[in-house]
């Protein structure tokens, strides 16, 4: 019984969670903004992107690939730092949401610019011949016949990996962008006490839980269509 | 662009920050060598706990495995490291380390040996049973290497992302890559060593 309380009392305390109950739901905004801000904006330049390749211009495609693995196969975090500390030694200096921000949607760009190309080359040549042979142009055929099929080809695997880059929000603490962990911290260090993280936890998976059972829908609706 | 290569690709600074960024490489990879396996090995005991007949048992792992997807694996490593000296449990970094990214991994890693699992046909089930094969030799020797098999590539790039999020034990000040990078950084007040660091993980 003791133990229980002593339990209570250091991760469910009443009345840490009452007084810092704004602070973690002001982390909360901050988080839906970034993750907002980044999904709009990643998705679009890596769907932007997969489109200025299929003009197949040397030069700009070897540029975008290596923009891509970058991106790739750097941590996120590691970028987060490169550009928030590296930047200022240049004479740029972002303020930390913007630094957060900026990385996270290009490397959603880069992943996604990935999954739509891989959406694009799936789609048969012959739906492009067909399209130009009935008179559209490249352009048109480009709109209206191969992107609706390869977009809703890619929806599972941009799903996933936009849930995981929209999780990396929490990375913002280590530059000191107020989202939810790094309020939490803060109050943790504050009160003296375990709860505010909790608080912390449990306000990640009220946000991301949908989410990952939204995907689990998609993914299991792909499959059984495509059997 | 002078001032880039100054300050970015300067070869001086990275010469002296080599051994340390050397020294947090091979802590990275220790840290991989722990995680990789443990991770594995949790996935795999999940996956099967999920296909379990029992609808309480399947569920329950269910939940566990969306609820660590859910949560930011820097969310779960400050609650383990930050949260648990609160009960009176004081992890090293690296326990916190391996706690935290086991609970992580194996969740993504379960859900794709799930997947893999099954997509091995029941027939194949039938048929290993019929020939007097025993329920986990069914599994060990027959629909295990195939839906590893077919689950390959999801592995190997849930692999990579494993080893790219080892920079975040960097927070915890367990001593990898990116924390030696950050700390010859804050020395020579200068960001080729956050790049030295960034091609070793290339």
């Amino acid at each position: 019984m003791e133990a229980w309380s002593r339990f209570l009392d250091t991760f469910f305390n009443w009345d840490v969670i009452e007084r810092y109950f704004p602070a973690i739901m002001k982390g909360v905004v901050v988080t839906i903004e970034i993750a907002a801000a980044v999904v709009v904006t990643g998705t679009l330049l890596g769907l932007a992107l997969a489109i200025v390749r299929t003009f197949r211009l040397l030069a700009v495609n070897a540029l975008i690939v290596v923009f891509v693995d970058m991106f790739r196969a750097l941590p996120p975090l590691v970028l987060v730092l490169l550009v928030y500390f590296g930047l200022p030694n240049i004479g740029i200096n972002l303020p930390s949401f913007a630094v957060l921000w900026l990385v996270l949607a290009l490397v959603l760009a880069a992943f996604a610019e990935e999954i739509f190309w891989a959406g694009i080359l799936s789609i048969p040549k012959g739906q492009w011949e067909a399209a130009r042979s009935t008179g559209l142009g490249f352009l048109g055929t480009l709109a209206y016949i191969v992107l609706p099929q390869a977009i809703r080809l890619t929806v599972p695997p941009l799903t996933n990996r936009t849930i995981a880059i929209t999780k990396n929000t929490a990375l913002g603490t280590v530059i000191g962008v107020g989202e939810i962990l790094n309020q939490a911290t803060t109050a943790q260090s504050f009160s003296g006490n375990a709860t505010p993280l909790m608080m912390g936890a449990i306000a990640y998976v009220i946000l991301f839980i949908p989410v990952v059972v939204l995907g689990r829908l998609l993914e299991t609706r792909f499959a059984w269509r495509r059997v | 662009m002078e001032a880039i290569v100054q300050q970015f690709f300067n070869l001086a600074i990275m010469e002296r920050a080599l051994p340390l960024i050397l020294a947090g490489l091979k802590q990275t990879i220790v840290i991989c060598l722990i995680v990789i396996p443990l991770g594995l090995a949790g996935g795999l005991a999940l996956a099967i706990i999920s296909l379990s007949h029992l609808r309480t048992v399947r569920w329950a792992a269910i939940v566990a495995i969306d609820f660590f997807r859910a949560i930011p694996p820097l969310v779960l490593l400050i609650f383990i490291y930050a949260g648990l000296p609160f009960a009176g449990l004081r992890p090293s970094p690296m326990t916190a380390v391996a706690i935290a990214f086991f609970l992580n991994t194996s969740s993504y890693y379960g859900e794709i040996y799930r997947a893999g699992i099954e997509s091995v046909g029941q027939g194949q089930w039938d048929a290993a049973r019929s020939t007097g094969l025993q329920a986990y030799q069914t599994l060990t020797y027959v629909v295990l290497p195939q839906a590893v098999r077919n689950v390959l590539p999801d592995l190997v790039s849930n692999t990579v992302e494993v080893v790219k999020l080892t920079s975040i034990a960097s927070v915890v000040a367990l001593p990898e890559l990116l924390y030696s990078a950050e700390m010859a950084r804050s020395v020579t007040f200068n960001s080729s060593t956050l790049l030295c660091c960034g091609r070793s993980c290339v």
